[in-house]
């Protein structure tokens, strides 16, 4: 039975429970819902959420835990002479899993009856032939215990998926009996339904929380695993980037500063367009337009953070690039070497961040009390005295703090530094030379043909993690400074 | 209304400084102030009183045009101060604003210093030749507020740091600042406590020596103590306006006499 199948007939259980539980209230008040200490759809929903919360419970954990049991039942019966040279164990399951997908897929398309692929024997007939043919690969000739592990493979699932079904369903059954049961005029369904929402609510929030630490994790044992391989020291300190390609052998620098100095190189540039371009298009929007111009441009410009950042960066590849070629190329300043540049990913990031520095500077702008405005109107100042000396130094707090985020997310940009900014890591102090950042290097180090046992591929996580820190310093502090800005008004 | 106690002042016969005629004001399609017209006198303190929503406020802003930064407010009629049109469309509403001081319901210092704040309108209209002489009107004016012997000692911390009559008494330093020769005080107690609301109106009779001043008050004991003239305004139209004792003593208008004896507002 598939898994659709299962959940629609939980839920149909849960439809069905709610309405008999909400009956069964009804009934037991003889009628009246004033008699119910609850109103009758809160016993309805009670009946539902016993009949699907634990028997959903039951379904993802066992799912989780099915597969690990399976795996470990099969590798028991595989002899330890089946791993040949230059293999491992796990090489030899994926063909086992291999071949019992193929199987399967063999059993649906008709080319093998249900039998036959229970019983059929890697000895007598060609297997990887005829997984062939229904377009299952298998790399090598499918040996005898191979075979027999995916045929065990096959009905240890099999059986498992039958369990599991039957199980899930008990669950649900029990549950929405449970429920049923206690639906009685006294019964505080409403309380209960309240309860299983907050647990829901907080569910949702842990699983965020959850999530970050697990990333969070996963990138510190990485780099951990990093250091063990390179020194720590010749990370943080070293002033060259080489990575030697795996394979080719050799030693490679690894340092991370030049890769630092790209990013903020280019945030800088970034920002420099940013946040004048921005706050100025704030100030205009939240003093000066009318709330027609603002009620259209407002969102035009809002439009711009909806950009995805890859169209960004193939705006710098091909438009702005070749502009700046144009300006300070050889043919006129000599200047620059090629389209990709410092300042050709500064200046497309840039536009890419006025929409975040405007946006949030105009709700910060307009969270200045009016009654400031009117103090200092009515002693006969001008908008733009007004602006200048009361409202900007009142909103520069949260300025700020818009600024620093939008500092984190052009430091944490990739796509357009990979298109826009050039692969050469170097410690350059001309905008017009080619660089490269933090993210950039992280992309190339880990596409291709990555081994991750080997430094060149690990220092992406110890990459990762530098930015992860650098933009969750970033964050903290701009969220603590627009956080005590609030305060004053408050 | 017996408590109510009546300073006898002098009322000279001073020249007029501010003199409306037919203002109306409309906030879109509500017509907010009626056919208003009245002679404000110079060198006087005039109440304008009345129940929520009757326009006083509405008026008040009239004359500094503060309503000009509403857009959906339009006045019409004729406003002059010293004889002059206020809505001419050659009169520059910052520099009538510097003209015609405002303080507001609610207190609301920059989030400047003390010393900023204060010296805010001297520094925009370039009043103080230099230095020394800008300090030297902050002490006036923080003086003439009767805030000075508080703040001396701490001019440059946050005037949001003030308590709520302090930070009152701040703003009418920073509006006296700037020399006006009218003042606009739009219930400037409301937020004070009993001490705090004596010492703004010992100010305000102060500051009579020198200013024309307008105050809008829901208190008729302040209107009382504080005003030698008061206007009563109701639904927008400008009832009844005379000397204060006689506004309150022997109204003519069964509104008013309804109104401070507490039947209608």
């Amino acid at each position: 039975m598939p898994l659709t199948w299962l959940v629609l007939i939980i839920f149909t259980i849960a439809a069905a429970g709610f309405v008999m539980g909400r009956k069964r209230a009804l009934q037991n008040a003889g009628g009246d819902r004033r008699e119910l200490h609850s109103l009758p759809v809160y016993y309805g929903s009670n009946v539902a959420m016993w009949a699907i919360v634990p028997a959903v419970a039951v379904l993802i954990v066992w799912m989780l835990v099915q597969p690990f049991f399976v795996n470990s039942r099969v590798l028991a019966t595989l002899p330890d002479t089946i791993v040949s040279e230059g293999s491992s164990i796990g090489l030899v399951m994926s063909d086992v899993r291999r071949v019992a997908e193929g199987l399967d897929i063999a059993v649906v398309q008709g080319v093998m009856s249900r039998d036959e692929a229970a019983s059929i024997s890697a000895e007598i007939s060609d297997i990887r032939e005829s997984l062939g043919e229904v377009g299952v690969a298998v790399g090598s000739k499918v040996s005898t215990e191979v075979m027999k592990g995916a045929q065990l493979y096959r009905t240890l699932n099999a059986v498992g998926s039958m369990m599991m079904n039957v199980v899930v369903l008990l669950f649900a059954f029990g549950g929405a009996g449970y429920a049923y049961s206690k639906s009685t005029a006294d019964f505080r369904a409403r309380n209960m339904v309240e309860r299983g929402v907050l647990a829901m609510l907080i569910a949702a929030a842990s699983i965020a929380i959850l999530t970050t630490i697990g990333i969070l994790f996963a990138l510190l044992f990485n780099t951990i695993e990093f250091f063990k391989l390179y020194p720590a020291a010749d990370f943080f300190f070293g002033t060259r980037w080489a990575p030697s390609f795996s394979g080719r052998g050799g030693a490679s620098d690894l340092g991370v500063l030049p890769l630092l100095w790209g990013t903020f190189y280019i945030s800088f540039i970034a920002l420099l367009v940013a946040v004048p371009i921005g706050l100025f298009s704030a100030i205009y929007l939240s003093e000066y337009a009318g709330p027609k111009v603002r009620g259209i441009v407002k969102p035009l410009i809002e439009i711009l953070a909806g950009i995805p950042t890859i169209v960004y960066g193939l705006f710098a590849l091909l438009t702005v690039g070749p502009l700046l070629m144009r300006m300070f190329g050889k043919d006129t300043f000599g200047w620059m070497q090629g389209g990709t540049a410092v300042i050709t990913a500064g200046l497309v990031m840039g536009i890419m961040l006025i929409p975040f520095v405007s946006s949030l500077s105009d709700d910060i702008i307009n969270a200045v009390p009016q009654a400031l405005r009117d103090g200092s109107y009515g002693l006969g100042a001008t908008k733009s005295e007004t602006i200048r000396q009361v409202i900007l130094p009142a909103a520069l707090p949260g300025i700020v703090g818009a600024i620093l985020l939008a500092a984190s997310r052009a430091i944490g940009e990739t796509m357009i530094v990979v298109l826009g900014a050039g692969a050469a890591a170097r410690l350059s102090m001309n905008p017009f030379d080619a660089m490269t950042t933090i993210t950039a290097k992280i992309v190339s180090q880990l596409t291709g043909d990555a081994d991750f046992v080997s430094p060149e591929a690990l220092v992406a996580f110890a990459l990762g993690m530098t930015l992860f820190v650098l933009t969750l310093g970033l964050n903290v502090f701009a969220l603590f400074i627009v956080r005590k800005y609030r305060e004053q008004y408050d | 209304m017996n408590d109510m106690t009546f300073v006898e002042r002098d009322v000279d016969t001073n020249e007029v400084k501010i003199a409306a005629k037919d203002v109306q004001v409309f906030y879109g399609d509500n017509h907010a102030i009626k056919d208003v017209s009245v002679e404000i006198e110079d060198k006087t303190v005039t109440a304008f009183i009345g129940p929520s929503g009757c326009g006083k406020s509405t008026f008040l802003r009239c004359i500094n045009r503060m309503n000009d930064t509403i857009d959906v407010c339009r006045v019409t009629g004729d406003l002059r101060i010293d004889n002059e049109d206020i809505y001419d469309t050659k009169v520059d509403p910052v520099q009538l604003r510097a003209k015609v001081g405002m303080v507001f319901q609610k207190p609301n210092p920059f989030p400047k210093s003390i010393y900023d704040n204060v010296a805010y309108g001297p520094r925009i209209h370039g009043l103080s030749k230099n230095k020394t002489d800008l300090d030297d009107i902050v002490e006036r004016s923080l003086r003439r507020a009767a805030i000075w012997d508080e703040v001396k000692d701490r001019l440059h911390a946050p005037g949001m740091g003030l308590s709520g009559g302090q930070q009152q008494r701040l703003c009418i330093a920073r509006a006296v600042a700037t020399e006006p020769e009218v003042l606009l005080m739009d219930e400037p107690c409301s937020a004070l406590d009993p001490i705090a609301t004596a010492q703004v109106e010992e100010l305000i009779d102060e500051l009579r020596k020198r200013y024309s001043v307008v105050i809008v008050t829901h208190s008729m004991q302040q209107a009382a103590r504080v005003s030698q003239r008061t206007a009563f305004f109701h639904l927008g139209s400008l009832v009844e306006y005379g000397a204060t004792s006689n506004i309150f003593t022997n109204p003519v208008d069964p509104r008013t006499e309804s109104y401070i004896t507490g039947r209608i507002g």
